[in-house]
C-alpha cells in the first residue's frame, strides 16, 4: 500500500498550527521552489499527471499553462472549497486538520502561474472548517509564508478567505466566479473560459482544495514519485467520501487501480449490519449507479469508472444495501437537483422540476406504467444543452438507475404487487408520503 | 429553483453598522479589485449583526457599496443562507439528501413535527426553534446531520436530537453537553 499523502497529517490533532506542521517537514520544499523558474513547476505538475479533484478531473498542470503568459492584467487563483456534490465530505477535512497543507499549495500554484491574490471559496454552512482556516491563513501572514515578500523570495500573495451564502451551483467554476463578484451563481457559458476570462475580467485558475493540497508533495518528492502510483491515466492517491450504508462511514485514501469493492469494503468494514450490496454510487449523486456485481468486477482510476459507464467524480462513494429503495434515492437525488438549478436554462430547469414530480408520483404509488419510459425519453434531452452540466448530472443518475433497477419502479406501479420489504431510507412505505 | 423565502421585511428600523462591523467592512474593501465583489461580505455583517436582513440593512449594504438597491435584493434572493425573516433562536437545519435519507432523517423530520409542532419552514410560537429541511450538508460520513446554532450536530439519532432539542428548551448551552453518551 501507498503511504497517505493528501491524508499524512490528519491524525495530529495540532497539525493546523503552523509549528506543528513545520515540524513535520511542512513548507520545507518551497525555499527550493522560489528558486526555479515557473515554468519549470508547471512543467513538473504536469508530469505528475496530477488532474483536479473537484469532479472533472482535468490535468492539473496543463489548466495552468492555458493561462495566457504576457498580460497586463492581474490574474486569480479561485480555490474552490464549496464542496457540494451530494456524498462529499474531504475538502472540508483539509480546512480542519491540514490547512497549511491547502495554504502550501495555493503559494505553489500561484507562484507557477504568476499569481498574487488567491481567493477561497469556501461554502457558507462549514462554520468550524472556516474558522479553522482563516486562522491557519493568519498564521502564515504572521511568519512570512504569505504576505509581501514570502520567506525574502521577493514573491508576494494575498490569500483572502470568502464565505458562500448557500448555492451549489457555485461550486460550478464560473458560478463561483459571479458569486465572487457579488453577483447571483449563475454560470456563464464556455468559452472563454476562466483560463482567459475569469474572475473581474481576469485570467484565472479555479482548482479543488485536495487538487492544490496534493502540490507539496509532488515538489517535495517530484512528479515521477507521484506518476510511479496509480494506474497509466490516475496517477496518484485520491480521497474518497465513503458513506451511506456501510459500518464505519468515513474519507479513506488509497492510491488508483485498487479494486472498488475490496476498497470499500477494507476501509468501512463492508455493508452495515451485515446486509447484501445493493449497489454504490461511485462519484457523487451525479454519477451512474452501478450494481453490486459491477461494484464488485470494477478497478477505482478514471479509466475503469468511465469504462463501467460511470466516474470518479469528487470521489464520493454512496453505498445502497439490500433495503435502500433505489426510486426513494431517485426521488431525493432529483429534489436536489431540482431545487439547486439555477434557472437559466429551459431544459435544466423544467427537466429536473418533471423529473422529479414524475418519480415522487411513482412513489407515492400513483405511477402509470408510462411514466418510466417517459422519463427516459426527457433524459437525452437535457444532456449537453445547457450552460453548465448540472441539468446532465440529474440525467445521468436518472437514467442508470431506472435502467438498472427497472423492476424497483416497475413494483410501484404494478398495484397488484407492491413492494412488502422495509421500504428505507428511513422507513417510509407507500402511503405516508412525508416529503 | 429554490431560492427564496423571502417576503422582504421592512422594520422602518433604519441600519448602520455596529462599530465591531465597521471595522471589519473597511478591512474588506481593499481585498476585493471591485465593491460589487463586498456585496455578500457585507451582508453577512449586516445578517450576524441583526440576526436577519431587512429592506433597511439591504439598502444600507447597496448604498456603502454604491450598487443599485434592486442588485442587492436579487443576490439576497438567490442564496439560501440569507434570511429575510427572524429564524428562531436556535435554526434547525436538518439535511435531507441522499445519505442523510439512507441514515434516518425522515425520522428526525418527523420526531420535530411531534415534539415542537411545526414542520420545514416554519417557526414554534415562542420563537425558540425553526426548522429547515437543507440539501447536502457536506457532511454525509457523520449522516444524519443537522447545523444549529453555527455548527454541525451529527451521527444523530431520533433519541439524540430529542434531548439536543430538550437542552435546548430547557436553556442549557447543548454546545456544552455531550449527546452520544
Ligand atoms: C454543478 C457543479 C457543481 C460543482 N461543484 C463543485 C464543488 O463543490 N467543488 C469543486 O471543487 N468543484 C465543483 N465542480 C467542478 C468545478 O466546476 C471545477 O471543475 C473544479 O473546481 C476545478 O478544479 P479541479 O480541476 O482542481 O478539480 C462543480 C461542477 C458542477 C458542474
Ligand atoms: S444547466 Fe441548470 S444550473 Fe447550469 S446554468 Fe443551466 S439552469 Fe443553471
Ligand atoms: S447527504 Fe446529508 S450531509 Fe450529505
Amino acid at each position: 500500500m501507498t503511504p497517505p499523502i493528501i491524508s499524512m497529517r490528519f491524525d495530529n490533532p495540532d497539525n493546523h498550527r503552523l509549528a506543528a506542521y513545520v515540524a513535520s517537514g511542512g513548507y520545507r520544499t518551497l525555499p527550493k521552489m522560489f528558486g526555479m523558474k515557473p515554468d519549470d513547476v508547471i512543467d513538473e505538475v504536469k508530469r505528475s499527471g496530477l488532474r483536479g479533484r473537484g469532479g472533472a478531473g482535468f490535468p492539473t498542470g496543463m489548466k495552468w499553462s492555458f493561462v495566457p503568459k504576457s498580460t497586463d492584467k492581474p490574474k486569480y487563483l479561485c480555490v474552490n472549497a464549496d464542496e457540494g456534490e451530494p456524498g462529499t465530505f474531504k475538502d472540508q477535512l483539509i480546512l480542519k486538520h491540514d490547512p497549511h497543507a491547502l495554504i502550501e499549495g495555493i503559494i505553489t500554484c500561484c507562484y507557477a502561474v504568476g499569481i498574487h491574490t488567491a481567493y477561497v471559496y469556501v461554502r457558507g454552512e462549514y462554520d468550524f472548517p472556516i474558522a479553522r482556516f482563516s486562522a491557519a491563513v493568519a498564521e502564515a501572514y504572521a511568519n512570512g509564508w504569505l504576505g509581501k515578500n514570502i520567506q525574502g523570495s521577493g514573491f508576494d500573495l494575498d490569500v483572502v478567505v470568502h464565505r458562500g451564502a448557500g448555492a451549489y451551483i457555485c461550486g460550478e467554476e464560473t458560478g463561483l466566479i459571479e458569486s465572487l463578484e457579488g453577483k447571483k451563481g449563475q454560470p456563464r457559458p464556455k468559452p472563454p473560459f476562466p483560463a482567459v476570462v475569469g474572475v473581474f475580467g481576469c485570467p484565472t485558475v479555479v482548482n479543488n482544495v485536495e487538487t492544490l493540497a496534493a502540490l507539496p508533495w509532488i515538489m517535495e518528492h517530484g512528479a515521477s514519485a507521484y506518476a510511479a502510483i496509480g494506474t497509466e491515466k490516475s496517477k496518484g492517491t485520491m480521497l474518497f467520501s465513503i458513506s451511506g450504508m456501510v459500518e464505519r462511514p468515513g474519507v479513506y485514501e488509497s492510491e488508483f487501480g485498487v479494486n472498488l469493492w475490496d476498497f470499500i469494503e477494507t476501509s468501512t468494514g463492508g455493508v452495515k449490519d451485515g446486509k447484501q450490496l445493493k449497489a454504490v454510487i461511485p462519484g457523487g449523486s451525479s454519477s451512474a449507479i452501478l450494481t453490486a456485481d459491477e461494484a464488485r468486477a470494477v478497478k477505482l482510476d478514471y479509466e475503469s469508472i468511465a469504462a463501467a459507464g460511470s466516474m470518479v467524480g469528487s470521489g464520493a462513494i454512496m453505498v445502497l444495501d439490500e433495503d435502500t429503495c433505489v426510486v426513494k434515492a431517485l426521488e431525493v437525488v432529483l429534489r436536489f437537483y431540482a431545487h439547486e438549478s439555477c434557472g437559466q436554462c429551459p431544459p435544466c430547469r423544467e427537466g429536473t422540476y418533471w423529473m422529479h414530480e414524475i418519480v415522487s408520483r411513482i412513489r407515492r404509488g400513483k405511477g402509470h406504467v408510462e411514466d418510466i419510459d417517459l422519463l427516459l425519453s426527457i433524459c437525452p434531452d437535457m444532456m449537453g444543452r445547457t450552460v453548465c452540466v448540472l441539468a446532465d448530472s440529474a440525467a445521468i443518475p436518472a437514467a442508470s438507475y431506472i435502467r438498472k433497477f427497472r423492476h424497483e419502479f416497475e413494483a410501484y406501479i404494478d398495484k397488484a404487487n407492491p413492494p412488502e420489504r422495509r421500504l428505507h431510507p428511513g422507513g417510509v412505505n407507500l402511503e405516508a408520503g412525508a416529503m | 429553483m429554490s431560492h427564496g423565502s423571502h417576503a422582504i421585511a421592512s422594520t422602518g428600523k433604519p441600519f448602520a453598522f455596529s462599530p465591531e462591523n465597521e471595522k471589519r467592512f473597511q478591512e474588506l474593501l481593499p481585498k476585493y479589485p471591485t465593491r460589487r465583489a463586498v456585496v455578500l461580505p457585507a451582508l453577512w455583517l449586516a445578517q450576524e449583526q441583526e440576526g436577519h436582513l431587512t429592506v433597511e440593512s439591504m439598502e444600507y449594504v447597496a448604498e456603502r457599496l454604491e450598487q443599485p438597491a434592486v442588485t442587492v435584493f436579487a443576490v439576497v434572493e438567490f442564496y439560501t443562507m440569507f434570511k429575510t425573516e427572524a429564524v428562531g433562536k436556535h435554526h434547525l437545519q436538518v439535511c435531507r439528501t441522499l445519505t442523510c435519507t439512507m441514515r434516518g432523517c425522515d425520522d428526525l423530520q418527523t420526531m420535530i413535527e411531534r415534539k415542537l409542532g411545526i414542520g420545514a419552514g416554519e417557526k414554534t410560537a415562542d420563537g425558540k426553534f425553526s426548522v429547515e429541511m437543507v440539501e447536502c450538508l457536506g457532511a454525509c460520513g457523520a449522516a444524519p446531520v443537522m447545523r444549529m446554532d453555527n455548527r454541525y450536530w451529527e451521527n444523530l439519532t431520533v433519541d439524540k436530537l430529542e434531548r439536543i432539542i430538550d437542552a435546548c428548551r430547557e436553556g442549557r448551552d447543548p454546545a456544552s453537553e455531550d449527546f452520544d453518551r
